[in-house]
């Protein structure tokens, strides 16, 4: 009987997860379809799933009237720069916060997550300001600033969570040792932490990738990354369901593939170390 | 090499004061075990010895020399964790070579003294594996290996066999004084148990929150414990207290003696109680008696007795043996 059960309940479990993962997976499924049918068939009523007349037409065209590598080439630049500076900044925050608190510690890392609870829009003008005031729109060195800025708090309570995961015995140990502050970072924590630093490498590459406001208001065309690529292409005007959805496929594309091959940090990323 | 004085060391954690005020003296080689029960500060004076918290007042002298304001890696001073506190990331080769290295040893010289501390821990065959593919006793193998490579003014051990199970744990105790006599080097030993403490150490320190009950050696510690905390704390079973009339009758406000020190007879004895719950040792026997006036007593007799539960029985104290304390707790001597 309890075999009988447990087996059924894993039957279901296992139906349910797949339920829900093609739930969630259907719109990037349906945008890569769609980005291989024909404007007209892109709106077909009622859409045709699989058998359509498959063709590249739109990429081709995607590919003459915008310029995708600058597109790809800013959204890299910005991703991975505001996340290296992200990292340089927080794991000295987070180290500190994690080795040597202070009475004050947890409050500041609750008004540090507070940041993220405002909504962005609430700062555009101010911000919009402030960058056109220090020529720093369209520029993608403002971009990388901003979402350095934004995310910083993520990067910090990542990192606070996976250093609080090292016991601090072990540092003493490599006190103990003789290791001077330098070496026991160097020899020691980082070391250990490495795991827990390339899961917020990557998330946080992948959350600056796929951030839209910000990229959205603060460029004009020199510094516009894949986001302003892909918002391009939806007007209101016309029928583009097709090209847009093959924008966005070449624009998700990249970042699918890193999440695809690093599939387990980020696993571990997304639910903070909870999985081992 | 090696002596460590704690003068007038206090230690607060905000407003708690942890440790009061502590005077001591650790000698040259010799084999110091901190013993008291969980909580009493044993740890925190370990740590403040070796660096890892600051005194609030006080002075630490290691060798003599003012170390007070050292940080730890400048104390010379080896330390085996509770947790082993071993690098996971590192080959045990590694974890062992890693004093060394950090005290810039060549490379040759770091793996001729990684064999040795191998050979003599039997780890020579588990030096590329990491800490998580060894046993229990072997990764406590490998903290001590990392401790003795270096050739350290002083080992202090944190509760280091609490995690081993008990027939580990004998072992590894008997393998640590083996160490000490090989060695001659000074050792203070943290523990919370008093058979630990008994066997292996050279001079006991007893601690009860925060402060230091009583020094020295075991047997002084057993047959002439200063106060009834000390008393209570060594020996096992713990000493039996009476107190009221049947203590006035000693001039004392509590009597204490030990299980081992009650004689039992079928009459004639000055107690008379009703025997309750036998343990059986094999080679002893501990019975629990129930008295009409000084209340439930233990006493310690051989391997072979005739009474049961239920039975009547007379008790003699070894007059020899009989502990008096005033009311204040302290030994009346
Ligand atoms: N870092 C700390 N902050 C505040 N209190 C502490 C700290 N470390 C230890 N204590 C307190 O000091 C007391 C003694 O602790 P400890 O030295 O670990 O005891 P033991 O090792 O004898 O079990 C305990 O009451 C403990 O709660
Ligand atoms: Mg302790």
């Amino acid at each position: 009987m309890a075999r009988r059960v447990t087996r059924t309940r894993k039957w279901a479990v296992t139906i349910v997860a797949w339920v829900i993962g093609i739930l969630i997976f259907f719109p990037i499924l349906w945008t890569i379809l769609t980005s291989f049918k024909t404007e007209g068939e892109a709106v077909a009523m009622p859409p045709s799933l699989l058998f359509f007349d498959w063709t590249l037409e739109n990429y081709r065209e995607v590919q003459q009237r915008s310029n995708y590598f600058m597109h790809f080439l800013n959204s890299v630049t910005i991703s991975l720069g505001s996340t290296a500076i992200g990292l340089v900044i927080a794991i000295p925050a987070a180290w500190a916060m994690a080795f040597q608190p202070t009475k004050r510690t947890k409050d500041l890392l609750m008004w540090m997550l507070s940041t993220k609870m405002m909504p962005a829009v609430g700062v555009l003008v101010p911000i919009y300001l402030i960058f056109r005031d220090t020529g720093l729109l369209d520029s993608r060195l403002g971009l990388t600033i901003i979402l350095t800025l934004i995310d910083l708090p993520i990067i910090i309570w990542m990192l606070y969570t996976y250093f609080k995961e090292i016991p601090g015995e072990i540092l003493e140990a490599a006190r103990m040792d003789g290791a001077t502050l330098v070496a026991e970072i160097v020899h020691v924590l980082t070391p250990m932490a490495i795991p827990g630093i390339a899961s917020t490498l990557l998330l946080n590459v992948i959350l600056a990738w796929n951030e839209a406001f910000w990229t959205l208001n603060l460029t004009a065309a020199q510094a516009a990354p894949l986001t302003a690529f892909i918002a391009s292409y939806s007007s209101p005007e016309g029928l583009f369901y097709a090209k847009l959805s093959a924008a966005s496929t070449m624009a998700i594309a990249p970042i699918l593939i890193l999440g695809w091959f690093s599939q387990k940090q980020l696993v571990r990323g997304l639910t903070f170390g909870a999985v081992k | 090499m090696g002596s460590i004085t704690l003068r007038q060391v206090n230690k607060k954690f905000g407003e708690v004061a942890v440790i009061p005020s502590i005077d001591l003296e650790v000698e040259e080689g010799e084999f110091v075990v901190f013993v008291g029960p969980s909580g009493c500060g044993k740890s925190t004076l370990l740590r403040l010895i070796a660096g890892l918290e600051d005194v609030t007042s006080g002075a630490v002298l290691i060798d003599g020399k003012d170390a007070t304001r050292l940080p730890p890696a400048k104390r010379k001073l080896s330390m085996v964790f509770q947790s082993y506190a071993l690098y996971p990331h590192m080959s045990v080769r590694a974890n062992i070579a890693f004093p060394l290295k950090m005290a810039g040893m060549p490379k040759a010289e770091i793996d001729a003294k990684v064999a040795d501390a191998a050979e003599t821990l039997n780890l020579t065959d588990y030096l590329d594996r990491k800490p998580r593919q060894l046993s229990g006793g072997q990764r406590q193998r490998v903290a001590i290996g990392r401790a003795i490579v270096r050739q350290p003014s002083a080992f202090l051990f944190d509760e280091p066999l609490s995690n081993l199970d008990a027939s580990l744990r004998v072992q590894m105790r008997l393998e640590i004084a083996e160490l000490h006599q090989q060695l001659g080097a000074t050792m203070i030993y943290v523990t919370h148990d008093q058979v630990e403490a008994m066997t292996m150490a050279d001079k006991i320190v007893v601690l009860n929150k925060g402060r230091v009950e009583q020094v020295g050696s075991p047997l002084e510690l057993y047959r002439a414990p200063a106060n009834l905390f000390v008393a209570g704390f060594i020996g096992s079973p713990r000493m039996n207290f009476i107190r009221g009339q049947a203590a006035a009758a000693y001039g004392a406000a509590t009597i204490g003696v030990r299980p081992e020190h009650i004689q039992i007879s079928t009459e004639g004895g000055i107690w008379q109680g009703t025997v309750g719950v036998t343990e059986h040792l094999g080679s002893d026997t501990f019975l629990h008696i129930h008295t009409e006036d000084l209340g439930t007593l233990t006493v310690r007799a051989g391997g072979y007795v005739d009474f049961g539960p239920g039975d009547t029985i007379s008790l003699t104290p070894d007059p020899g043996r009989i502990h008096r304390f005033d009311s204040d707790g302290r030994a009346i001597r």
